[in-house]
Order: C-alpha cells, then sequence, then structure tokens
C-alpha cells in the first residue's frame, strides 16, 4: 500500500530513531526531533517503536490512503481531520481506503508525528530511514515529501483502532519553556556576570529554527575572559580551534545568540560552547515555535541523569499503557 | 600542552588536548582516539576525532559518566608511552586553481569578503606575504595536508599542512558566510583547508575545485561503493594542480567509471617527521610516484 502526497506541508520528513556512527564522517544521528512522540506514535499502531515515521514541522501535510490503514498521530497540537471530520490526537485511528488526512492550523508546540502501521517502508541508508536532506541521504529521495510522491508503507502487524496515550504522559514544554543545561565544554570562557545572565535572562526562539539547530535571541550578550587568542582559533573571543560538537551542544557565536544544535548537528566547527542541553531535554525543543519564551536552568550531572531516568520511567508508563 | 576534559551534556565526554593548534596536539588527538577503539570500552558509542580535541559518545546506562572519565584518562597516560606511529595512505587530489565555477561564485558574493576589488586567492597571497597568486598556489599544493577532522557536514574534509607553524598559511574566513559554493570546492579558513563535500552555504576562501568525488550517497562511484565517505581523520592528502582540460578529462573518466585515486599506503613516524619536515614529506610523496 502506499499513501499519496497532495499537500506535502511546510517540510514534512521521513524519521526513525536516527542513524548513529557515522558522526565522525560528519553524517549526523538525525531522526524525530521529539523522540517521545515517535516512540508513543508508533506502540499506538502496533509498530516497532522505532519504526519510520512522517514529521511535519507547523503545518501539516495532507495524505491520501490507497488502503485501509492505521494510524497515529502524536507531538505537537494541531487538530487531525479525516475527510475533514477532527480526530483526536496520540489515539490510533482507522483509515479507510480512500480517505484523507489533513490538518488544521497548530495550536501549541512544533512538530507532529504520523505514525502507520508497517511503517513507511523507504531503504534503509546507514541503517535508517531518517531523512538528511543536506547529505542526499536515507528518507523518501534523500529530501523532504511532495506533492505526488507515493510513500511506500511495510506490512501491518495486526491491531485495532482506539488505543490513546493518555493526557498525563504527554510530555510537552512548559511556558516559558525551561531547558536544563549542564555548564561545560568553554564554560570558562565566558565571566562569571555572564555566566550568571546566561541563566537568569529570558530568552525567546528565533526564526532561525530547525533540524539543524535552534537559535535563540533577547538574553543579555556574553562578555568573554580575556585572552590572546591561541594558534589556529581566529580572531573573535568566541572563536576556538575547530572542534566537535555535542549534541544539544551551545555555541553563542560573538556571545550574542546561543544555538543550541538538535539531531541534525553540524559535527564540528569553529565556535565555543557553553554547555549541553541533557539527552532528558532534547525532546522538548523540538516542539518550540519561534518567539516562545525560553529559560535555560542549570543542572549538574547527577541531575542530568536523575532526568534522563524520569523520562525513561515515563517511557515505561507509556508502554505499560498501550500494552 | 594540557589535556582538558569537560562533558557534553550526559551523552559526551569532550577531551582538547590543546587549546591551539599544532601537529602534536593533532597527533595526540589521533593517537588518544585510536587507542580509546581499540580499547573498545563498552558503553562508549562514538569517537569522533577533532583537529586538537575529540569527543566520545557514551550510552551512561551502560557506564557511568566518572567511570568513562577514569578510562579515557588511563588511556592517556598509556598513549603518551606508545611508539608516536600510524599507518594511513597518501592521497593526490587533483585541483584545477582558479577555475571558472568558484570564480563565478567568489564574484557573485564579493560584497561579503575583505577585498571585494580581489580574488580570494590574490587575497591569500597578499596576506600571507607571498608575491603573487603561483606562489600562493605553489605553497599550497607544495607540501601534503593532514586531514585532521572529518566533518561539519557529509564527509568535509579539514587539512592542516604539514610544515612549520612559521609556514602555515593563514586566511580569514568571508567576513559574512555565502549562500553557495560549488560542490568540490577546495576552501581555506584560519589554518585549515577543506574540501566542500556538497554544494551548500560556506565561510571558507575558494582557491579552486577538484574533480574526484568524495561523498556519495548513491554510492555509483567505484572508489565509494564500499563506503560512501572517502576521507578518515589521519590521511594525507597532496594537492597536484592541474589544468582545465585535464579537469574535463577526468570529469570524464568520473563519469564512465574510469577514473581512480592515487592512494598509497604509508606509515607515519611522528617523531621522525619532526627531525625533518621537508626530508620526510618528500619521501611520503616517493610513495605517490
Amino acid at each position: 500500500m502506499t499513501i499519496k502526497v497532495l499537500h506535502p506541508g511546510l517540510s514534512t520528513t521521513v524519521q526513525d530513531l536516527g542513524r548513529p556512527g557515522y558522526f565522525h564522517l560528519g553524517i549526523p544521528v538525525g531522526g524525530a526531533m521529539d523522540r517521545l512522540a515517535l516512540r508513543a506514535a508508533n506502540l499506538l499502531v502496533g509498530n516497532d517503536e522505532g519504526a519510520a515515521c512522517l514529521e511535519a514541522v507547523f503545518i501539516g501535510p495532507q495524505l491520501e490512503f490507497t488502503a485501509p490503514a492505521r494510524i497515529a498521530v502524536t507531538g505537537a497540537d494541531m487538530p487531525i481531520k479525516l475527510d475533514g471530520v477532527e480526530q483526536p490526537g496520540w489515539t490510533a485511528l482507522a483509515v479507510k481506503a480512500g480517505q484523507v488526512l489533513s490538518f488544521d492550523y497548530l495550536k501549541s508546540g512544533a512538530r507532529i508525528i504520523i505514525a502507520v502501521a508497517g511503517g513507511i517502508d523507504v531503504p534503509l541508508a546507514l541503517g535508517s530511514r531518517s531523512t538528511y536532506p543536506i547529505g542526499a541521504l536515507g528518507g523518501f529521495k534523500g529530501r523532504a515529501i511532495a506533492a505526488g510522491d507515493e510513500l511506500p508503507v511495510g506490512a501491518a502487524a495486526s491491531g485495532k483502532a482506539g488505543a490513546s496515550v493518555p493526557e498525563a504522559l504527554r510530555r510537552k514544554p512548559g511556558h516559558p519553556a525551561e531547558l536544563r543545561v549542564l555548564p561545560g565544554l568553554y564554560w570558562h570562557r565566558i565571566l562569571p556576570e555572564s555566566q550568571q545572565s546566561f541563566f537568569a535572562d529570558q530568552w525567546k526562539v528565533a526564526p532561525e529554527a530547525d533540524r539543524m539547530g535552534y537559535r535563540f535571541r533577547g538574553g543579555q550578550a556574553l562578555q568573554f575572559v580575556e585572552r590572546e587568542q591561541p594558534f589556529g582559533a581566529g580572531s573573535d573571543p568566541s572563536n576556538i580551534v575547530d572542534s566537535c560538537y555535542p549534541y544539544g551542544s551551545i555555541q553563542v557565536p560573538g556571545g550574542k545568540e546561543p544555538i543550541i544544535l538538535h539531531r541534525d548537528a553540524v559535527s564540528g566547527g569553529g565556535y565555543f560552547m557553553v554547555g549541553t542541553v541533557i539527552s532528558a531535554d532534547m525532546d522538548l525543543i523540538g516542539q518550540l515555535q519561534p518567539n516562545m519564551p525560553t529559560r535555560f536552568v542549570e543542572i549538574d550531572m547527577d541531575g542530568a541523569l536523575a532526568a534522563r531516568a524520569d523520562r525513561k520511567a515515563l517511557l515505561q508508563k507509556i508502554r505499560a499503557a498501550l500494552a | 600542552m594540557t589535556t582538558r576534559y569537560s562533558f557534553g551534556g550526559d551523552e559526551h565526554l569532550f577531551v582538547e588536548c590543546d587549546e591551539a593548534m599544532s601537529l602534536d596536539a593533532f597527533f595526540k588527538s589521533l593517537s588518544m582516539t585510536n587507542a580509546i577503539r581499540d580499547a573498545a570500552i563498552k558503553g562508549v558509542t562514538e569517537i569522533c576525532p577533532a583537529n586538537a580535541s575529540f569527543q566520545i559518545k557514551f550510552d551512561p546506562d551502560v557506564i557511568k559518566p566518572g567511570d568513562i572519565l577514569k578510562e579515557v584518562q588511563g588511556i592517556e597516560s598509556a598513549a603518551a608511552k606508545t611508539e608516536p606511529v600510524i599507518k594511513t595512505r597518501i592521497i593526490e587530489i587533483p585541483v584545477f586553481y582558479q577555475d571558472p565555477w568558484t570564480h563565478e561564485t567568489l564574484m557573485r558574493f564579493r560584497e561579503r569578503h575583505q577585498d571585494p576589488t580581489a580574488t580570494d586567492l590574490e587575497y591569500a597571497a597578499r596576506v600571507n606575504g607571498l608575491a603573487d597568486v603561483d606562489a600562493f598556489i605553489k605553497a599550497h599544493s607544495g607540501s601534503p595536508w593532514f586531514v585532521s577532522m572529518v566533518g561539519f557536514v557529509a564527509g568535509l574534509p579539514f587539512m592542516y599542512q604539514m610544515v612549520e607553524r612559521q609556514k602555515q598559511l593563514q586566511v580569514p574566513k568571508y567576513l559574512r558566510p555565502r549562500t553557495d559554493t560549488p560542490k568540490l570546492t577546495i576552501g581555506h579558513g584560519g589554518c585549515f583547508s577543506c574540501i566542500y563535500s556538497v554544494r551548500g552555504a560556506g565561510g571558507y576562501q575558494m582557491f579552486g575545485i577538484t574533480p574526484m568525488p568524495i561523498f556519495d550517497p548513491e554510492q555509483s562511484i567505484s572508489y565509494l561503493r564500499d563506503f560512501m565517505v572517502f576521507f578518515r581523520p589521519g590521511d594525507i592528502v597532496k594537492f597536484k594542480p592541474i589544468k582545465q582540460d585535464e579537469y574535463d578529462h577526468a570529469l570524464g573518466d568520473v563519469a564512465s567509471g574510469r577514473f581512480a585515486p592515487v592512494i598509497r599506503d604509508v606509515t607515519f613516524d611522528f617523531r621522525d617527521f619532526q627531525k625533518d619536515m621537508t626530508g620526510y614529506n618528500a619521501k611520503l610523496e616517493g610513495a605517490l610516484a
């Protein structure tokens, strides 16, 4: 069976849990920005948790199903319609052959995940079906989907519609969003007052926010500890000898606008970093819209590991609720 | 050289071998990452070498951050005692310097450049105190380069020239990045040269173009059939200036599947290299003959 793309939305890509193992060659892990939403959507339709889904940002696609299917939409709050009739989110839905899935305007969050029983069956590229458009790798022909595409769907396990992820288990960013950050990397490059203002200030998401990275504005510029720039680092005080960039690391070019690298991160470069968003909060970034007020919250390693355990426990609860 | 350890969140250990770029720092980073790979530490999922630093990705559900730190610190002291010798390969990369495609692109983005009245090569020659573009090309192609990092985007090699610090070619990046760079452009920023593996944005000065594909997600190029990315950190690169007819010929060979890059296996001994860089480089390049 296939899904016909009537309208692709703004930028809709095939994503799964990504392709770890190639960052040392500049190929990022990729995969769904909001991993928990992807796992939940797959569980709802009876797929493996890491099956390939569609990820749509800000504007949903319009899709026609050529055969009966079971689907689920998770992630952002964007009204879901089948042949114009509104449907619940975070719920397994039965689709009849010929029905059209469409969406209304986004209410909150940024990205929806659309899972189909059987998964989107594009070929594996380096072990993953995720789309990495810069490298024209993976996904549907290495790019975002376009009108007229016919997306292949794999063989579905049996299952039924109706299951739903309880409201309390749907994780969303607060308002303002709070992202927990472990200071480190080149944190020592900024003055103590800037270390303080970075966490005290309220920032907001800039329009330059995509799968590669999220930029923030509105906080005070960071002041640097004076030094003679090391050989090979470049002349700006925010420059370093080009290094690797961790996923979630926060670089601040010129000390002005922090950029958090996300799933499609560039693997390295020449800007200093103040620290890293902890693994437990990466999903939340994928649900931030431009202008969303955001605070960075300092956390230590023990706190980061506790938050990681909490997120894991939440996933266990979702699994239990859908078992 | 002081090694500095820091955690990048709960999944990355970041290790800076030195703040400044040098062949010593690069070699230390490469030796340590090789030793860490050989150690096959449980819970380590990725090892990414960079120019003067490296990064380990780990799964904190398998190995505690404090334990991975201890393991890697232990390897640092062990690596200091091992022979500074690596088995690697030297590759000859043909370059059409001053080609029409990068020229067209650099003219299009002239207002983003330090010197809108000169080309990138003219500017690079001047800021390095060289007589003219030819002298710059001679310096750029005259000594080999270490691939000190592969990344930024898929398969893009950063290269550091294997010469004394005072002979390093240094050129600032564009004032504002371009929104376009031709695929396979030879770029340069700071003390690093690179080859743009894909078309796209870029801030490095543009010197020329190579006909040799280095990234092929389709894996249809003969020498990229086994793996889509050509370069590995630690590769040694020698640029060979070519003219337009040779470039066109090479492109034809690429299209017909006949193009075969010149690659030779070599052993690199850092101590011998440091004793006589020019002589050692000449010996390395001998492998290409």
